[in-house]
Order: structure tokens, then sequence, then C-alpha cells
């Protein structure tokens, strides 16, 4: 069965001559489904390029990138944009819901876009946001929303229908430590539910809720953690009184 | 973590023999702090001796005693909950000095070290958080004292970050230049574990 994500020798140069900038060199990235990858780097070291590349929002200057085993480079632009919609969803850190649309209607918006008859994309979108907990919110506006709530909602929208592939940019924002802890239990009951999902962070506290830390420096993955050992270890660490 | 303080704010509420205590304990910092109960005996004998705390049966068994605090041992509890920790100066940090005197060891790969000490921290933080996401988010007391140890290791990784960032931007001096190391500096940085 192929990797949900796959990034192979994946390197991205923008400018050129005297101003070209290397933003990834040579990036490998395997991420499996059911597991939650965070990337963790400094301003600048290319983890959200790595992210725009990942979901197809941006093509790699060289490399290849899998999503579910099809090679992006292989498939058309308008097979591309449908693999967009279908099988990756974004969260993103200021959430982005349309104004105008209520809540139910931000998660339903990719289905219809992709031909989801109104029903069943409906249908669907009441699951996501139960799963989130928030469908007794569902005719709200985002500005009738808590920030807490919003991101729920985004977090819906990406989960909506079949999508395979989770991608999130910082996906916390300003939410204060407890409710962004509670946004990254979301994502990883998402991703324990058999999605893959990918979180770019620069906070360890958010990180440390992923099952692997791949950390990145100058478009390089430097570093990744191994798989942790469980709790009990901690809890034989003795007295420090 | 206070022993000799938790034991006085769990009697507290109450007269209670050491095992109660040994269990209570545990439950109220989330399991994550074992106590063994010889432990538990041998501060309840301290507070005994200083008067914070009594026993009703003077030479009963040790597990047969019921303890119980002394109004010193109130006054003591509420002196130590309103007094903030000493935090000045600071501990001595093990992490820092390695930094500092890998600075001065020529060919020493400074940023391959903050990585190796930040990875080792995120992997201890992972650690911390899969206890937090299998207790549940009402499990207040276990959540509590996970965060207090996450804050603390994240505060060490943002340090690395920060060290990462200043010497990237430093030129690279000589390394005599950095901090005069004199053999008697060197001796003061020896730490334990």
């Amino acid at each position: 069965m192929s990797s949900a994500l796959e990034l192979r020798h994946v390197s991205k140069t923008y400018g050129s001559g005297p101003t070209e900038v290397h933003a990834l060199s040579e990036v490998d990235l395997t991420v499996e489904r059911g597991e939650l990858v965070a990337i963790m780097g400094p301003s600048g070291s290319g983890k959200s390029t790595l992210l725009t590349i990942a979901g197809s929002l941006e093509e790699p200057s060289n490399g290849e990138v899998l999503v579910d085993g099809t090679d992006l480079a292989t498939v058309s632009r308008s097979d591309r944009a449908k693999l967009r919609r279908r099988a990756i969803g974004y969260v993103f850190q200021d959430f982005n819901l349309l104004p105008g649309l209520t809540a139910i209607e931000n998660v339903t918006l990719p289905l219809e876009l992709d031909g989801t008859r109104a029903k069943a994309a409906k249908r669907s979108g009441v699951r996501a946001l139960k799963e989130l907990d928030v469908a007794e919110r569902a005719e709200r506006y985002p500005d009738e929303l808590s920030g807490g709530e919003r991101q729920r909602v985004a977090i819906a929208r990406a989960i909506v229908g079949e999508r395979g592939l989770l991608l999130a940019d910082e996906p916390t924002g300003a939410l204060d430590s407890v409710n962004g802890e509670a946004v990254m239990r979301l994502l990883r009951a998402a991703t324990q539910r058999g999605v893959a999902g990918v979180v770019v962070t620069h906070e360890a506290q958010l990180a440390s809720w992923a099952d692997r830390v791949v950390f990145l420096r100058d478009g390089h993955v430097v570093d990744q953690t191994t798989a942790p050992p469980g709790p009990e270890t901690l809890l034989a660490a003795g007295d420090r009184s | 973590m206070s022993v000799p303080h938790a034991l006085l704010a769990l009697l507290s509420g109450g007269p209670k023999y050491g095992l109660r205590l040994q269990n209570e304990f545990e439950s109220r910092t989330g399991e994550v702090w074992p106590l063994n109960v010889g432990q538990v005996y041998t501060t309840l004998q301290r507070l005994e001796r200083d008067g914070l705390v009594e026993s009703d049966e003077g030479e009963a068994a040790r597990s047969q005693k019921r303890y119980r605090i002394t109004p010193e041992g109130e006054r003591e509890l509420t002196d130590w909950l309103h007094t903030p920790p000493d935090l000045v100066p600071p501990p001595r940090d093990e992490l820092v000095i390695k930094v500092l005197v890998a600075l001065q060891i020529p060919g020493a790969d400074v940023h391959e070290i903050l990585q190796v000490h930040r990875r080792h921290v995120v992997e201890v933080m992972q650690r911390y958080t899969r206890i937090k996401a299998a207790a549940g988010e009402d499990d207040v007391a276990l959540a509590l004292v996970a965060d207090a140890e996450l804050f603390r290791l994240e505060g060490i990784v943002r340090w690395l970050d920060a060290a990462d960032v200043r010497l990237k931007q430093q030129p690279s001096p000589a390394p005599a230049e950095i901090v005069e190391l004199t053999p008697e500096a060197t001796a003061e940085m020896e730490v334990s574990q």
C-alpha cells in the first residue's frame, strides 16, 4: 500500500543568480496513514514551503511529490486541482473561513465545488462538525463563533469527505495554550481515525503531540525524533524533593 | 517538590494514617511523582520533631499512628504557599555550561550539539504529552503536573532556538575571545546531572 504522502529529494529555489534562495534542499519525507508528523524549524527554515509543496499549492524545482501513490508531476493541472479538493485538507493559522457563509456552508463548500450534491454534502458536513463537537453551531456565521470554535470548523472543513491527508500551518494561531492543546487533540484524533497529518509549527509543545517530529534548518531535514518510549519510564523517575 | 509541605497540606483536611497520605499524595500529583511509604514516615517523624504535626499514639507502630497538623504546622503551610520559590541566583545549568564550553573547543559543531539536545528535550516532551493524551481532558491534577514539565522543557527548547540564531548571526570569533575560562572558573563549572 502506498504512503499517504511521499516527498523524494524535493528542492525549491526562488529567484536566480545572486538573488537565488534555496528554500528546500533534497528533502525526503514519508507520512503514513494514521501518523501525525510535526515539522519544526525557525522562521525561514522552509517549513511553510514544504507544506505548500506537499499540498500541491506550489511545484517543487526538483524532486517528486506523491500523494496516495500518485506522482503529482504526472497528472494534468485539472486532475491535480481535483486531487487537492478531494484528497487534501488544509488548516491555516488564521482559519480562512468565508465570512458570508455559515459554519456548515464553509464545511460543505469544498464538497459542493467538487460536484457532490447539496444533500449528501450536508450529511458529510454535519458528521464532520459532530466529530469536532461543534455541530450545534452549524448555522452560525464565523463572526458569531469563538476563536476555538472557528478553528474546529476549519478542521471539520479539512477532514470532510474522504480526505486522507491533513496539512496544517501553525494551526493553533493566536489561541491560548489550553485552546491550542484542544486543537492538537483534535488533529491527533483525526489522524488516529486513519488520516495522515502534517503540522508545521515553531512551538515545541504543539509539536510534542505528533508521533514524529522532523527538524528543518535552512531548507534541510537535519534530524527527527525516534518513537518515544511509553510514559511509564517517566513515572518511575523518582522523587525530586 | 516539597514533600513535607505536601503532607502538611494533606493533613490540613483532617487526621490521616501514613499509608493514606502516600496514596493521596500520588493521586493528587497525577501519579507523576511516586513516593514510597518509608519516605512518608521519615518525613512525618521530622515534622513531629519540629512540632508541625502530632500523632495520637505515643509508642504504637508507625503504621498504627494517626497524624494531625498542629497550629504551627498550619502557619508553616500558609507561609510556604504564599512564598515564591527562590529563583535568584539562577541554578547552575549544565546545558548552558556545555554550550559555553563547546564554543571554546576548536572544530566543535555547536549547532549540532544544540540539535542533539533539542531532539532529546522534544522526545521527553512527547512522552509527557502522551500521558496527558491518555489521561483525558478532565484529569486536572495530571494535566497541571504534565503542563509544569512541558512548559519547563519548552523553555529549554526556546533557549536552544535562540542560541542557534544568536550564534548564526555572530561572526565566529577566535575561541579565546568568547569567554576567558580560567582553571578556577572551569572547576566552578563542575555540575552534577
